[in-house]
């Protein structure tokens, strides 16, 4: 075998004192496969070293958890004997680099980490992001992307209910491509990666291994400089019709009691579910590498053991089960191939050609992987500003329309009509609304999803805008008429190894841990992906969140579209007129100082509940929670989407109009309600101590603010609509 | 009343499909798409998806697997075969329609609600519509763009097999209702013994309204009141 050095280590993206620990652990210099190995799992991707102090720190449980971090995927109790299962993962680094391939093989991934746990996939959801639109590469970035995503999952039939595009300088040298997966199984047939029983089977099956992607996840976890397009062939090929022939085989060999456990092979390939299926059984594992169903001839062991070929899964079967297995798989055309079994040796030994060509001590891979307590620098609360001079100008209706027309708060069915969200015949919401529900297959309950952050916040300050992130989903889900239950992680960042960068990394972390706990919403999954610059450019701080909600009753599901005339509308929250980071500054007059909207917990959680219980009375017509561009653009996408208009009257609002209109401030909804319901609505809010306003009502056709603006409804439309068609047709 | 539907590998839509048809009371048996026999059935149903992943070209490795021959024995004997938007693509592949499926002309995949006019209603599949009746219902396809020559595209005309075309709210079939580019907008054409039907929308998808919508019963309704009679 050939030997390393310190240089060859280096290369693999290792440090000097990793190398050493190699050498210490293994008491000699490792071959070159095995430097592979481990530098495959111990890079960033795999190891979480820069990041796995602060994670524990995360609540993971309530009484809804069945399985928090740690597994392929979060399992949460749906009621009923049902499970939900779900987990978002980042695939940033080969979407830039090869974005159709790079998103597509993002969304396979992570519905393999979800049906490998015996669920079967019902939503996926996205949150992308994007360079500034007149960067020379977005155009092209963007449209490989959304095709890329639509490609996988419409071909392996599963509906993309959801997800968020937006466009940012930040991103101009690094996208973001986040997918996120939700999937339903039975809570007593849910399957797990810990390997058991000396002597058991350990089999391939699904496609070939190929060349492709050979250190997919090293090459994830270095920062980007010129040079990067170089790195294509590091990028993975998906195949979704392979993956839905591997789904429907290995939901099938589920049915049976032939499984131990299974993972898939996802980053560092045969390498990392190998290790990691071992390693949780404390158990060893010898493979024989001229077993592995090879797409190419004279495959090497390094090649064979770090190959990110995708739609793979390493089955440990019960002993005597193998032919009744390899049936299934046979039937539906995959590959089916015993490649070694478990031990007690608690090393991975890999074979080939009978010679033993890597042997390594399991848990000096996995448990012992190398761990960084990284510097890091607080970041202060920005100080507010004085914006008389900035406002001084603005015009309301100008503003307003600029924002409505703004590309990323413009009408994104150019992105989700490529992307077939109807398929399983159970999306009862689709993309577009505050959250996607689905009904739980052939239940009248519902799953709501929800996938949110806002960067500009985060970055302002990264405690204050992760808060706000969770605090979303949470919001988007009571909208609905769903219970928040938990939620699902991906910490895209810059370099860790700057100490700013580690501080947002930290601070975020926090302020994830302080909202998930007040709201009692933990963390069952996620994902860190770091090293997201380009040539020392760090993307802004991005904690994307992925929340889930439970909809006991499918006929409580709540809308925003305005549905009748002559109905009340009303503001709950605490209106003060936040105006820094907000659309109306940060986007439209591109004025970038002061603080993110400020989080108030206890409002947050005293105001959603209580919007849960009107919903559930029956009381509301339509309820959306006010986000980005504030109350005026919340209430022109009700408006938009009911194709009901309204009017506002702002007389007796205690602040001047521009405040009161744009301002982000947060744990606020909008309501609609007829006459009938009015006072017990009222009641309910002042016994439960809620700030409130009536500002108006629905009315025919146009949209009108009273002495401000008056704008037919289908003009709005039709200036909400224009900006992808345009940016994309030239 | 009895339906196979058949399964492919890559078939997608096979599972709402049966969902629907069980919910108007026709009973579905699911064919694997390697058997040589098909089961006594009134009606064979090739559902929606991406048949051996749409490699090569569209529903052309399906319209060759065996089931098929199976398939189109059926369709000879004046017995009913219904294909839902890849259903379609194998139709036209296997030459039980006539016509082919390119690319929609935005190039991309498209999947939303749209509405079409009842061409003809006197088909085993219509039967339960009015002509010119507006329904509205999804599609979710990539290849669905519609064309023929000239000369197949009179006898098309004159024989009755347009079923369906594109329009919008108030039935106006025009430039701007076309999603894909299809020729004068055809959403849906029978072959000239009106027992073979193939469309690309999703009546299976239209078949609840919590969904959004039901328009789809009209086909599955008119096929109960053919088997009926």
């Amino acid at each position: 075998m050939q030997e390393t050095n310190l240089d060859i280590a280096i290369k693999h993206g290792l440090k000097k004192e990793e190398f050493d620990k190699i050498i210490k652990i293994i008491g000699r210099k490792p071959n070159l496969v095995e430097l592979g190995i481990f530098s495959a799992m111990w890079n960033e991707h795999c190891s979480y070293k820069s990041s796995r102090v602060w994670l524990k720190t995360l609540p993971t449980k309530n009484r809804y958890v069945i399985q928090g971090p740690g597994e392929n995927a979060g399992v949460i109790d749906f009621g009923n004997g049902d499970a939900v299962i779900f987990k978002i993962e980042s695939h940033n680094h080969p979407s830039f680099i090869e974005p159709y391939q790079g998103a597509a093989t993002g969304v396979g991934g992570i519905l393999r980490d979800v049906f490998t746990m015996g669920a079967r996939p019902v939503a996926n959801l996205n949150s992308i992001r994007f360079g500034s639109p007149k960067h020379p590469k977005t155009k092209y970035l963007l449209n490989g992307v959304v095709a890329g995503i639509g490609g996988y999952g419409n071909c392996i039939g599963v509906p993309t209910v959801g997800g968020e595009t937006e466009f940012d300088d930040c991103y101009n040298g690094n996208i973001l491509v986040n997918a996120m997966n939700v999937g339903i199984a039975k809570k007593n047939k849910i399957f797990y990666s810990v390997a058991s029983g000396i002597g058991n089977p350990v089999v391939y099956v699904g496609s070939k291994t190929g060349r492709d992607g050979i250190h997919g996840a090293t090459m994830a976890s270095a920062e980007f400089n010129l040079d990067s397009d170089e790195k294509k062939p590091t990028v993975q090929v998906g195949d979704p019709f392979t993956e839905k022939l591997l789904l429907e085989a290995c939901l099938e060999l589920m049915k049976s009691k032939c499984i131990v456990s299974i993972q898939d092979m996802g980053a560092a390939g045969l390498t990392s579910s190998s290790i990691e299926m071992a390693s949780k059984g404390n158990l060893g594992i010898k493979i024989n590498l001229n077993k592995v169903p090879c797409r190419e001839q004279n495959m090497s062991p390094y090649e064979i053991m770090l190959s990110e070929s995708q739609e793979r899964m390493l089955i440990i079967l019960k002993k005597g089960k193998e032919n009744f297995a390899k049936k299934i798989f046979d039937k539906w055309g995959l590959d089916f191939s015993i490649i070694g079994e478990l031990n007690n040796s608690k090393k991975l030994e890999i074979e080939y050609n009978d010679e033993i060509v890597g042997s390594i001590p399991i848990h000096a891979l996995g448990k012992n992987a190398p761990k960084y307590r990284r510097p890091w620098t607080p970041h202060k609360l920005p100080k507010k500003t004085e914006l008389k001079k900035i406002l001084k100008n603005i015009n309301i209706k100008d503003v307003f329309l600029k924002i409505l027309s703004h590309h990323n708060f413009s009408n994104k069915s150019w992105v989700w009509e490529q992307y077939d969200h109807m398929v399983m015949t159970d999306t009862i919401q689709g993309p577009g609304g505050d959250s996607a529900v689905v009904r739980y297959h052939g239940k009248n309950k519902g799953i709501a999803a929800s996938i949110d952050c806002t960067p500009k916040y985060c970055f302002a300050h990264p405690y204050t805008g992760s808060m706000q992130a969770v605090c979303e989903t949470w919001r988007n889900l009571i909208s609905v008429g769903a219970q928040p239950i938990a939620i699902t992680n991906c910490l895209n960042f810059g370099n860790p190894e700057r100490k700013e960068i580690m501080g947002q990394l930290v601070e975020s972390i926090k302020g994830i841990k302080d909202a998930c706990k007040f709201l009692n919403y933990p963390v069952v999954s996620g994902n860190v992906s770091l090293y997201n610059e380009t040539n020392g450019n760090s993307i802004y701080p991005t904690p994307t969140i992925g929340g889930i909600g439970l909809i006991k009753n499918l006929k409580s599901v709540m809308t925003f579209n305005f549905k009748e005339l002559d109905n009340y509308i009303m503001v709950i929250g605490d209106t003060k007129g936040h105006l820094h980071q907000s659309a109306l500054l940060y986007d439209i007059q591109k004025y970038k100082e002061g603080p993110p909207p400020a989080i108030n917990l206890n409002n947050e959680k005293k105001n959603g509940l209580c919007i849960q219980q009107l919903i559930e009375k029956k009381y509301l017509m339509s309820v959306h929670d006010v986000s980005h561009g504030g109350i005026i653009i919340s209430l022109a996408e009700m408006s938009m989407a009911g194709s009901i208009g309204c009017k506002i009257e702002l007389n007796n609002i205690n602040l001047d109009k521009i405040h009161y209109l744009f301002g982000e401030d947060q744990g606020r909804y909008i309501l609609e309600f007829n006459n009938r319901n009015k006072f017990k609505i009222i009641n309910t809010l002042k016994k439960n101590e809620i700030k409130f306003e009536i500002i108006g009502k629905t009315q025919k056709n146009d949209f009108e603010i009273q002495d401000v603006l008056k704008i037919p409804i289908s003009k709005l439309i039709k200036i909400n609509n224009n900006w992808f068609k345009k940016y994309t047709l030239n | 009343m009895k339906a196979a539907v058949i399964v492919f590998p890559g078939s997608n839509c096979d599972r709402d499909t049966k969902i629907a048809l069980k919910k108007f009371n026709i009973k579905p048996i699911m064919v694997w798409h390697n058997d040589t026999f098909l089961p006594k059935v009134d009606l064979v149903v090739l559902p929606g998806g991406f048949s051996y992943g749409d490699y090569l070209r569209c529903g052309s490795m399906a319209s060759k697997s065996k089931i098929m021959s199976e398939v189109i024995k059926h369709a000879k004997k004046n017995k009913l075969v219904l294909g839902i938007c890849n259903g379609f693509q194998i139709l036209v592949e296997s030459g039980l329609l006539p016509g082919v499926l390119i690319r929609n002309n935005n190039l991309k995949f498209i999947c939303k609600n749209i509405y079409v006019k009842v061409v003809n209603n006197k088909t085993p599949f219509t039967s339960k519509t009015k002509k010119n009746e507006v329904i509205k219902i999804p599609i979710a396809h990539n290849e669905g763009n519609y064309f023929i020559d000239e000369k197949n595209l009179k006898k098309l005309k004159t024989d009755n097999q347009i079923i369906l075309q594109y329009c919008n709210q108030k039935g106006l079939v025009n430039k701007e209702s076309n999603p894909n580019g299809s020729l004068i907008n055809i959403a849906g054409i029978t072959n000239s013994t009106f027992n073979v039907f193939g469309l690309m929308p999703h009546p299976e998808r239209a078949s609840d309204a919590l969904l959004g919508g039901d328009d789809g019963k009209f086909i599955f309704n008119s096929l109960l009141n053919y088997a009926r009679n």
